[in-house]
């Protein structure tokens, strides 16, 4: 908090603070004016766009194929899981199907990109409420799974592994037990972290009855994701419009009773539990096969053809120079990212180039309800219900 | 059951909704300008639409059009599990009307719009700026915006000061259209000169 200017009107000192844009608890640039009187929140104005880098204009400028990886720079916590909706849209356009070992990398992946975005969140809300252990633990997880996604894409956070058509590579044998090894141990870690934080009386003063969020407010105010299951609204695209193989998967949507911030944070444990679950299951049925449809444009031919045949050579410098033309005509595909409903609307108009393609970004709308989840709670609950938001600012400010 | 839904839609808005069509498994309605208040009410109150979250609104331009925008505003139904979109169209100068009063998130995804096009919204509680920089000029989204931008920020160590400069680019912004100028591309390539030199 950088300024404070004191307005005396009437005896009685109203505060204008200025919170962030640089300030630990704001995750991220978020520079919030909040409008006091002593210590109780009258009015929060967030100034957002300090990390606007034009996304949405500069897929416009890039073949399909190249807008794919500022995806990843949304969310960067979960990168995959946003461009999981932008190959949906594309495949859902152009009418590409994707082999089944592929949805099975892909909704294992998108756990993996669940698991690292709810374990940065509940250990920074502890964080933002005092307990400064759980981020260490947490952090540690993290930093294996990022592994896992550098192990199949090359790269820890901007992995530009989801493609059109499937995934870009197979994932080899040693990396799957890997990944079946650690969701072995992992929710020992979890139970670790919890007996740091779930009983923990601090955190539960912080917590618990902070920024409740009603069944009414998550309609009117385009709530999604652990908001909305925070208060009971049983809702999950993974089970109620399910994408790739979460239908014959099976886990719980774990639900909150009071919409406060400690249930949200209950909601991301549970979540991260189901996780486990879901990967092992993935690891368990996943089939052998293809990675990647073998009947589209979309697809590369694969390095060893291209050593034999001169179409494949020029189907190749066609596909990454050219691109590829994308049938005319609007849709909407999203996926339950871990902090809400993750969409794409795109626009073709059947060149090479997305005409228009708006991001839906989940933290947007959680963050333009902060005015009202904060009126009449004290400053110190700012930084509270901010944590349990979950906001990351790469997709909030696009 | 889209259809169904369709039908139901188009019997009970009729003059609000000029035309309607499914593509893609999706609902899209092509709604009158004026009514766009009167259609996301009877959506979100209907008890066969019960589209009770707006998620998104989105401004798209079409710079040949008479009326270059359309602002697209998508809605989901949890009791029903369906979706829907509305399309209405504008420009320039004509204002919508706001839905923050019907919706409260519109707030912020018409300040987007605004921000975004120049898309402006009649009765909006706060229409300001919301992602550019303070003192942005301009719509960065709009077909004609260039995509280099027209100002560029740093920091000038004499003056103390962050300063705005005209863009400069030490090597020309090139974008590489690559084309297929047999299934698309409507220019010449360089080179293609010399086929008419006789």
């Amino acid at each position: 908090m950088t300024t404070t200017e004191a307005i005396v009107n009437g005896g009685e000192r109203n505060f204008t603070i200025n919170f962030g844009p640089q300030h630990p608890a704001a995750h991220g640039v978020l520079r919030l004016v909040l409008e006091l009187e002593g210590e109780v929140v009258q009015r929060v104005d967030p100034h957002i766009g300090l990390l606007h880098r034009g996304t949405e204009k500069l897929m416009e400028h890039k073949t399909y194929l190249q807008a794919l990886p500022y995806l990843d720079r949304l969310d960067y916590v979960a990168p995959m899981n946003q461009e999981h909706a932008f190959c949906l849209a594309i495949e859902k356009l152009a009418n590409i199907g994707v082999p089944r070992r592929a949805s099975f990398i892909r909704v294992l992946y998108s756990e993996i990109g669940r698991i690292l975005s709810h374990l940065l969140n509940i250990t920074t809300q502890a964080m933002d409420v005092g307990a400064l252990t759980p981020p260490l633990w947490g952090f540690e997880e993290r930093e294996k799974l990022m592994v896992f996604y550098e192990r199949a894409s090359g790269s820890r956070m901007h992995a530009n592994y989801f493609r059109p058509g499937g995934v870009h590579q197979d994932l080899p044998e040693a990396l799957i037990s890997d990944i079946y090894a650690w969701c072995e141990q992992f929710p020992e870690k979890l139970q670790d972290i919890e007996t740091l934080l779930t009983e923990n009386r601090i955190f539960k003063q912080r917590n618990v009855d902070i920024g409740v969020v009603t069944e009414a407010d998550c309609h009117e105010r385009g709530f999604t994701g652990v908001l909305i299951r925070g208060s009971g609204l049983a809702w999950d695209l993974r089970r109620n419009q399910p994408y790739e193989v979460y239908s014959e998967l099976d886990f719980k949507i774990p639900l909150g009773k009071n919409g406060d911030c400690y249930d949200r944070y209950l909601c991301r444990v549970e979540e991260m539990y189901e996780s486990v679950k879901i990967m092992k299951q993935c690891i368990e049925k996943m089939p052998t096969g293809p990675v990647m449809t073998q009947d589209s444009v979309f697809v590369p031919p694969r390095r060893a053809e291209m050593k034999q045949s001169m179409e494949a050579l020029i189907h190749h410098f066609k596909l990454y120079t050219e691109g590829v033309h994308v049938p005319a005509g609007e849709v909407y595909s999203c996926v339950e990212a871990p902090k809400g409903e993750f969409g794409i609307y795109l626009v073709s108009d059947g060149t090479n180039k997305p005409y228009r393609v708006k991001i839906r970004a989940p933290g947007f709308p959680h963050l333009a309800a902060m005015d009202y989840l904060n009126r009449g709670h004290m400053l110190a609950d700012v930084s509270a219900i901010l944590g349990s938001l979950d906001i990351v600012f790469g997709e909030i400010d696009r | 059951m889209m259809d169904d839904l369709k039908d139901h839609i188009e019997s009970q808005l009729g003059e609000a909704i000029n035309s309607t069509d499914v593509a893609f498994g999706e609902l899209t309605l092509n709604a009158r300008r004026a009514e766009i208040l009167t259609v996301l009410t009877f959506l979100r109150d209907d008890p066969l639409c019960k589209f009770t979250q707006l998620m998104d609104i989105a401004g798209v331009d079409y710079p040949t059009r008479a009326r270059r925008f359309d602002v697209v505003y998508h809605m989901l139904s949890m009791s029903h599990n369906t979706r829907i979109r509305i399309k209405i169209t504008t420009d320039e100068d004509v204002p919508v009307l706001s839905s923050a009063a019907v919706f409260p998130n519109a707030d912020w995804y018409e300040r987007e719009a605004f921000d975004m096009y120049g898309i402006s919204f009649e009765n909006h509680p706060d229409l300001r700026r919301i992602l550019t920089d303070y003192g942005f000029e301009g719509y960065p989204l709009r077909k004609d915006f260039p995509l280099s931008g027209f100002v560029e920020v740093r920091y000038d160590e004499g003056r103390k000061a962050v300063i705005y400069e005209p863009v400069n680019l030490p090597q020309e912004y090139r974008s590489f259209d690559f084309m297929n100028p047999w299934e698309g591309g409507k220019y010449d390539l360089p080179g293609d000169e010399k086929a008419d030199v006789k």
